[in-house]
């Protein structure tokens, strides 16, 4: 497991300062307004990052890195077990079978692996019962994504009691996985390492600190782009070798491959009283929607931060338009195995464990907009806040290091920035007090004034003498 | 506190921002999730009446740590019987309006019961007034 470094929440996507040109691209894309640039650069507001990775796939500079577990730490371990994530069989060329991907992953140092897929074929049955039970709460929201879970637990926290108590497939593998090397194998789960390959950073911050659930059955994540060019390697010169293994393979139906891309999960649950949404930008509006009662009559909300859903994380390698067709493909080609799959043996003994696939403890919100801890504190602050608002510029340029204007506003109030931050502002004040100089200026001893300033002076002196004299002119 | 913000008639594309400003200033100052709720529900069904049925109002929020009271008033044809209106289901949404999925006239009882009170005036052909006090915590 990665180290947490004196970090209240634990966080995949860093800032690399030395790359890092404080250009506020990153500030102007993130979802939770989490970036502010100071002293030039673009610093992560931990309590508010969700680990979606828009800043990394935004940044012009790569100074928004992923920072996730590599193939060297399987060393500390006796025996490795890969958890592929579906987005992983959509990378390699078409008519490369998923079970060749599942050989190659051994050919490359694990000793064994269980097909995320394949759990995601049970998660769907247990995911269409608890939907199907009478309940209170319309509609349920996915707990697949877990940069979607981040963003409701503090943007939308009113929405926690939505997301639907079943475990992701990633967390279902993770135990299916533990109980075959534990329970069949008879090894010491302490030198068993359990790798989730990952196509996001979402998803290496959710190994390392779950929602939901407690257990710390996955040893880390390790980027599907780490794996992606031994894999290929291996799926180019070793074809014989892989022929070899894969029959004792469980890979997943194509309904369990087709959670790679958004709508996929939909297909896999069945029904009709879903939506499937994509891009958290999206993401976010359909949100506000359920928070305005407006989907009541929606069973389940299928929702994933990256556009297209998995296949588009940033840790995946290849594009993710022609990645979604290829799952589409594959997800056709093997949809028949879903039969297969339910009558395994495995898969049996893992659908009568219950607790293989619900959250043991309720997801807490964590809000970050509380002004405030004292609501009359807060009332004032927000106040103040709408004043300074109404006094700047409008412009949301980012110039002063926040996203927009009502940041700025907001970070004033809350005492983590300064009006003149603004440079509309901080031009206006220089030339106020440009003004006031000039004025000081005037005000210098008349001994020391120039000679224009002294013709100005005697000028003065003789108007306000003519003046005393009687107005014959008017 | 007090906040206004306008809601445009027919504008369905705008629909809902006055009442998610609404919503983010009471997370801001801290009131209590249900609260929150209640209120973004209440006020996005107030402000979807003003967008389907009239021509122009304004969204008011008035808060302190004791309660929430939002005003949505508008120009607009006002409401010809009140109690009717009240009634679960009747709606006299155009139906394009109900084509989009709103309209379902469950708008006034739905307001209703999130609020702890709620008072309507109404003139017919000029406007009409909607006051609904939530508890604050
Ligand atoms: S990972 Fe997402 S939430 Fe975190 S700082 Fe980057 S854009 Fe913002
Ligand atoms: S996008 Fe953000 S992280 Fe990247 S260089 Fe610009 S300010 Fe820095």
């Amino acid at each position: 497991m990665l180290k947490v470094k004196n970090q209240q929440y634990f966080h995949s996507v860093h800032l690399m300062e030395d790359k890092c040109k404080g250009c506020v691209n990153c500030i102007k894309r993130c979802p939770t307004e989490a970036i502010r640039v100071r002293d030039g650069k673009a610093h992560i507001i931990e309590e508010r990052c969700i680990d979606c990775g828009e800043c990394v796939r935004i940044c012009p500079n790569q100074a928004k890195i992923v920072v996730a577990d590599t193939l060297e730490n399987l060393k500390a371990y006796k025996y490795n077990v890969a958890l592929p994530a579906p987005a992983i069989y959509g990378q390699f060329r078409e008519g490369i079978d998923p079970r060749h991907v599942m050989a190659a992953l051994l050919a490359i140092g694990f000793d064994d692996v269980v097909d995320v897929a394949f759990a995601a074929d049970l998660v769907g049955k247990k995911i269409r019962e608890a939907i199907s039970a009478p309940s209170e709460i319309r509609p349920f929201i996915s707990s697949a994504c877990p940069a979607v879970v981040r963003l409701i637990q503090v943007r939308f926290p009113n929405l926690v009691e939505h997301i639907l108590p079943v475990l992701s497939p990633m967390r279902a593998a993770a135990n299916i996985a533990r109980n075959h090397v534990t329970e069949k194998m008879g090894l010491d789960p302490k030198d068993v390492g359990v790798w989730f390959i990952s196509p996001c950073p979402g998803k290496v911050s959710a190994v390392n600190e779950p929602a939901g659930t407690e257990d710390n059955t996955i040893s880390g994540a390790i980027p599907i782009a780490e794996v992606y060019p031994l894999i290929r390697e291996k799926l180019n010169h070793n074809q014989e070798e892989l022929d070899q293994i894969v029959a004792d393979l469980k890979p997943g139906s194509g309904l369990g491959l087709g959670w790679a891309r958004s709508g996929g999960e939909n297909q896999s649950i069945g029904g009709s009283r879903q939506i499937a949404v994509d891009g958290i930008h999206s993401v976010i509006q359909i949100l506000e929607d359920v928070e305005r009662g407006k989907l009541s009559d929606i069973d389940y909300i299928e929702a994933q931060a990256c556009v297209g859903g998995c296949v588009g994380g940033v840790l995946t390698v290849e594009n993710s338009f022609i990645t979604r067709r290829r799952v589409r493909i594959l997800a056709t080609d093997n949809a028949g195995r879903l039969d297969g799959v339910l009558c395994d043996e495995m898969a049996c003994e893992a659908l009568d464990n219950e607790d293989w696939f619900r959250h043991d403890r309720p997801i807490e919100p964590r809000p970050t907009l509380k002004l405030d801890d004292d609501m009359a504190v807060a009332i004032r602050k927000m106040e103040q806040m709408e004043r300074i608002v109404e006094d700047l510029p409008g412009l949301d340029c980012g110039s002063c290091g926040a996203p927009n204007c009502r940041a700025l506003a907001e970070d004033v109030v809350r005492g983590l920035a300064n009006e003149m931050d603004c440079v509309f502002k901080l031009r206006e004040r220089v030339a106020q007090l440009a003004g006031e100089m000039m004025e000081l200026a005037e005000k210098a001893p008349p001994a020391m004034g120039h000679v224009e300033k002294k013709a100005e002076i005697e000028n003065a002196i003789g108007e306000h003498s003519a003046k005393t004299k009687p107005d014959t002119e008017k | 506190m007090h906040f206004v913000f306008e809601v445009q008639g027919g504008d369905f594309n705008k629909a809902g921002d006055a009442s998610s400003k609404v919503k983010k200033i009471l997370q801001q100052i801290g009131s209590d999730s249900t609260v929150v709720r209640r209120v973004a529900v209440a006020c996005y069904e107030a402000e979807m009446n003003v967008v389907i049925h009239a021509h122009h109002g304004f969204v008011t929020l008035d808060a302190d740590i004791n309660q929430v009271i939002i005003v949505v008033e508008d120009e607009g044809p006002g409401i010809e019987d009140i109690e009717m209106a009240m009634t679960p289901g009747y709606s006299t949404a155009p139906d394009y309006v109900r084509e989009m999925g709103f309209g379902a006239g469950m708008g006034l009882p739905n307001m209703k019961n999130c609020a702890s009170q709620m008072e309507i005036k109404s003139r017919r052909g000029i406007g009409t007034t909607v006051r609904m006090v939530f508890e604050n915590a």
